[in-house]
């Protein structure tokens, strides 16, 4: 696949630029969607950043009087059922955004390289142990295992953002599994087992920096589904509760009140939609940057 | 052939194991809230904590926990699931004809998914660097990145409300087009990626200019001889969509209020109804590693060399 909305002469950058860390950050800054994707998420780091002096209304302000407002001027994306400003949420929305792409990234990397890089360079049985139980995550539709934990742990924001970092873990380690197992048997590494580096130094100093950029392209494309499911457990009212201003729960009402206020439906809705399309069209650059196999 | 058969066979031994497991910690994991709910307001403090007791003893709460874990087992294979702790029917009965719903929703979505995926895929392919393959790449693209419950209600907003052409809620094959449609449209997404990947790669071998050179007409060439080569990497992806077609229904199940599995599932997670709960996870997640059996088995019969890679 090598959709993107670069000029083809700049697609057909030379793969070897995945070589040097300026190269790639060259062959970035070159890549139209590279810009369109990180500037909306630059966009929305601002706003989780300055979310206080952005806003025009406290987001969690109740006012009756002004209850259903469709979008004016005083309030640019309208109001909702309880009179809260709608735009207000949304900018508060992006810290909870952040944060969730941020905790379900680091638990599903963290946790699946780990497992990987024990899986692909550790004994044998250590391997089958670690595959059977990848196998077991693996046999659950994505959503369900997400399901499965939230059951286990009971509805919140923080069970949501564990349940779908737990649910990505297979994902990570199989790639890392994988990645190990083609460079392990690599000359540099087998002359850093000469050298006599302990297992942990070759598994962290010269396994792991081998397979970064993989795991880096298959980050930007695992984290924007997190984010996705995360949103749809609020919006099912089994993560963000009730008044937090999160997006998917901003649509816990939305069935009752698109038919009368579609503009409390609109808003966070394309919230979310944004925020993923940003992410994906940065993975998207990243991986014809960083992939050379992919073009 | 059938030695590989045998050995897939006993590979997804393990896993249901682990699928058993995983589902006995739904149960374990919240006996006492449970039994809150059922009796909420109902009772004083001390009459609840005798309740909780004699509930915990009930559900056998009270014995070793790989006691607990061999007579679910045991329940389990004689299909016996408990009952729901909110309506006290027995779960097999809750789930059963809603899991017919469920799986008539993911199957309409896998057609329109395949359809919408695989004929715009090749049809982008095929006309690469065109406006026609820049503009379906970027839908699709879009598809990716859009909520699936919010597509849905996007949907309804502009077929029932705006055009009026479909009721926002109907019993019936009617009732089935709007949530089909969201979820395959939604999962075409990435299958059209795929399948233009391949059919990029395809159009581009040696055959395909023999085929040209031979003077085929192209409907042939396209058809014939790029698309059952491409075949693979869409079946592939198919198998694993199915799989998240599944999970998908779950969401939109709840949207348009189709009486299936999920909408089940996200209400016994809301009431702490773990026996219900815990039976919908454990016939899903037992129904995916069946149908990724049967995909896996098909490999075999699209494409023979997997068996000899693979044992």
């Amino acid at each position: 696949m090598s959709f993107t909305t670069a000029e083809p002469s700049l697609l057909a950058l030379p793969a070897a630029a995945a070589g040097s860390r300026r190269a790639t950050l060259h062959a970035l800054l070159h890549n139209r969607t590279a810009w369109i994707g990180g500037g909306v998420l630059l966009l929305i780091i601002f706003a989780a950043a300055f979310a206080p002096w952005i806003v025009p209304y406290d987001p969690y302000r109740v006012d009756p009087i002004v209850r259903l407002q469709p979008p004016s001027l005083a309030h640019l994306f309208g109001t909702d059922a309880l009179g809260r400003d709608i735009f207000s949420r949304i900018v508060y929305g992006t810290r909870l955004f952040l944060l969730i792409c941020a905790i379900a990234a680091s638990i599903a990397a963290s946790i699946g390289v780990t497992l990987g890089l024990l899986a692909g360079s550790g004994p044998a049985w250590l391997d089958m142990l670690i595959m059977r139980l990848i196998d077991v995550l693996l046999a659950f539709p994505y959503i369900l295992l997400v399901l499965a934990v939230i059951a286990i742990l009971g509805p919140s924001l923080w069970t949501a953002m564990v349940a779908v970092g737990i649910a990505g873990i297979p994902g990570y380690a199989r790639l890392v599994r994988a990645e190990v197992l083609s460079v392990r048997s690599l000359e540099y590494v087998e002359a850093m087992r000469a050298a006599g580096a302990g297992v942990w130094r070759i598994r962290l100093g010269t396994i792991l920096p081998n397979v970064v950029s993989p795991l880096i392209v298959y980050g930007t494309f695992a984290t924007p589904l997190a984010v996705l499911a995360a949103a749809a457990l609020s919006f099912l009212g089994l993560g963000a509760q009730p008044p937090a201003a999160e997006w998917g729960a901003m649509l816990v009402n939305a069935r009752t009140l698109m038919f009368t206020a579609w503009w409390t439906v609109a808003a966070p809705g394309m919230a979310i939609f944004v925020a993923i399309l940003s992410l994906n069209l940065l993975g998207n650059a990243l991986r014809d940057v960083l992939d050379p196999r992919s073009r | 052939m059938s030695t590989y058969i045998l050995r897939r066979l006993l590979l997804t031994v393990p896993v249901v194991i682990g699928i058993l497991f995983t589902t006995f910690l739904i149960k374990a994991a919240i006996p006492s809230d449970a039994v809150v709910t059922m009796y909420q307001g109902q009772l004083s403090e001390q009459d609840a904590s005798k309740a909780i007791a004699i509930m915990r003893h009930k559900y056998g709460l009270d014995r070793p926990w790989y006691m607990q874990f061999l007579s679910y087992t045991e329940g389990v294979l004689t299909g016996n699931l408990g009952q729901s702790i909110r309506t006290r029917q027995p779960v097999i009965k809750e789930i059963g004809y809603r899991y017919r719903n469920t799986l008539e929703l993911t199957f309409a979505a896998f057609l329109v998914a395949l359809t919408v995926g695989v004929v715009s895929g090749v049809v982008a392919a095929y006309f690469k660097d065109t406006w026609l393959d820049i503009t379906s790449m970027t839908v699709s693209l879009f598809g990716i990145s859009m909520p699936a419950f919010f597509f849905g209600l996007v949907l309804i907003m502009v077929v029932s409300v705006w055009l009026r052409w479909l009721p926002v809620i109907e019993n019936g094959w009617q009732g089935l087009i709007l949530p089909a449609l969201t979820l395959g449209l939604i999962e075409a997404a990435p299958l059209a990626r795929v399948a233009r990947s391949s059919m990029v790669e395809a159009l581009g071998r040696d055959y395909i200019r023999a085929a040209r050179a031979k003077g085929m007409p192209e409907s042939v060439v396209v058809l014939r001889h790029a698309l059952p080569n491409a075949l693979l990497s869409i079946v592939t992806l198919a198998g694993l969509q199915i799989g998240s077609l599944f999970g998908g229904a779950f969401i939109i199940e709840v949207i348009f209020s189709w009486h299936g599995i999920g909408e089940l599932a996200v209400e016994a997670i809301q009431w702490r109804d773990f026996t219900i709960t815990q039976g919908v996870i454990l016939i899903s997640a037992t129904t995916y590693v069946l149908i990724n059996l049967v995909v896996d088995i098909l490999y075999t019969w699209i494409d023979p060399r997997i068996v000899v890679d693979k044992s």
